[in-house]
């Protein structure tokens, strides 16, 4: 393997990691459930994307042909990645968990919680 | 019970050829699960077929192709966006809900559509309301209401409406 590749694997494995630690910050450090929310999404969709890149450069170069398997996790993990975000959140509204004061616009949570439009009575 | 389907045999030729092309993904190009993953590809859609309601196509293919990159660069954009946030102190944050209307309403283009809202700029969707005119998001840090709904819609919506064509 030669020196300019296993930097690039190198500081993509470094990069991959430095964003899920963010993202990890995030969630322990984010006032609300909701907010919290926002953190290990996104974190987890670039941080473990970087790994899984630098995973198959490795494995491509070590094993001598292309290895798209990783490609597959990742794209699978796009898919999956905001469906799990909106049924917690979907969850968190029904269970009326609290909510950080300083959010704005907290009747539109009400009409979402009963699925009406907003400018309903 | 509804009327006998008429056989056939490939009733959804997309799925057909993406099962097929991920199985030889996952196992390596072999020569004998290229027949396996063949067979899989052709029968298992005859099971799923029936299961699923009909869906609309993507009649611009082309598009779909600088949405997934815009969307990938978003990512990237929002995730710089939410790790800064992180760094920063809890008060400087003003999380909000906005409600963004909607102009597409069949399942999966707005599946798509909430879908692509959850992964980018600080925003999770989180309820849609019943008549499907509404999708109510919340924001990590809302500067300008108006402003993030037109983005919403322009970046992402109008898009996926021409892709779809609805």
């Amino acid at each position: 393997m030669s020196i300019f590749l296993e930097i690039v694997v190198s500081v993509l494995l470094i990069l991959g990691s430095i964003v899920t630690l963010i993202g990890s910050i995030g969630l322990a450090k984010f006032p609300d459930y909701f907010t919290r929310l926002h953190a290990p999404t996104k974190a987890s969709t670039v941080g473990v994307g970087c790994i899984l890149i630098a995973s198959m450069i490795f494995f491509s170069v070590e094993l001598g042909h292309v290895n798209l398997k990783e490609a597959l996790i990742s794209i699978f993990l796009l898919i999956t990645a905001p469906v799990a975000a909106h049924m917690l959140a979907k969850a968190g509204l029904h269970y009326k968990v609290n909510m950080e004061d300083n959010t704005q616009n907290q009747h539109l949570a009400k009409k979402a919680y009963l699925h009406q439009s907003p400018d309903d009575e | 019970m509804d009327k006998v389907r008429k056989f056939i045999w490939f009733p959804t030729p997309y799925h057909s050829i993406l099962l097929w092309v991920v199985w030889q993904i996952l196992h390596d190009f072999n020569h004998g699960h290229m027949v396996l993953g063949a067979v899989f590809a052709i029968v298992i859609p005859w099971i799923a077929a029936p299961l699923s309601e009909k869906e609309p196509v993507a009649k611009k293919p082309l598009k779909v192709l600088t949405y997934v990159f815009r969307l990938l660069f978003d990512i990237v954009v929002s995730n710089y966006d939410v790790a800064k946030r992180v760094l920063q102190s809890n008060r400087s944050l003003k999380p909000a809900f906005i409600a963004v209307p909607l102009a597409i309403n069949e399942p999966l283009p707005l599946t798509i559509f909430t879908s692509s809202v959850s992964l980018t700029p600080g925003t999770v969707s989180v309820e849609l309301s019943e008549d499907r005119q509404w999708l109510y998001v919340h924001v990590l840090h809302l500067e300008d209401e108006q402003l993030l709904i037109n983005l919403i819609k322009h970046r992402y919506e109008t898009p996926l409406k021409e892709i779809f064509g609805c």
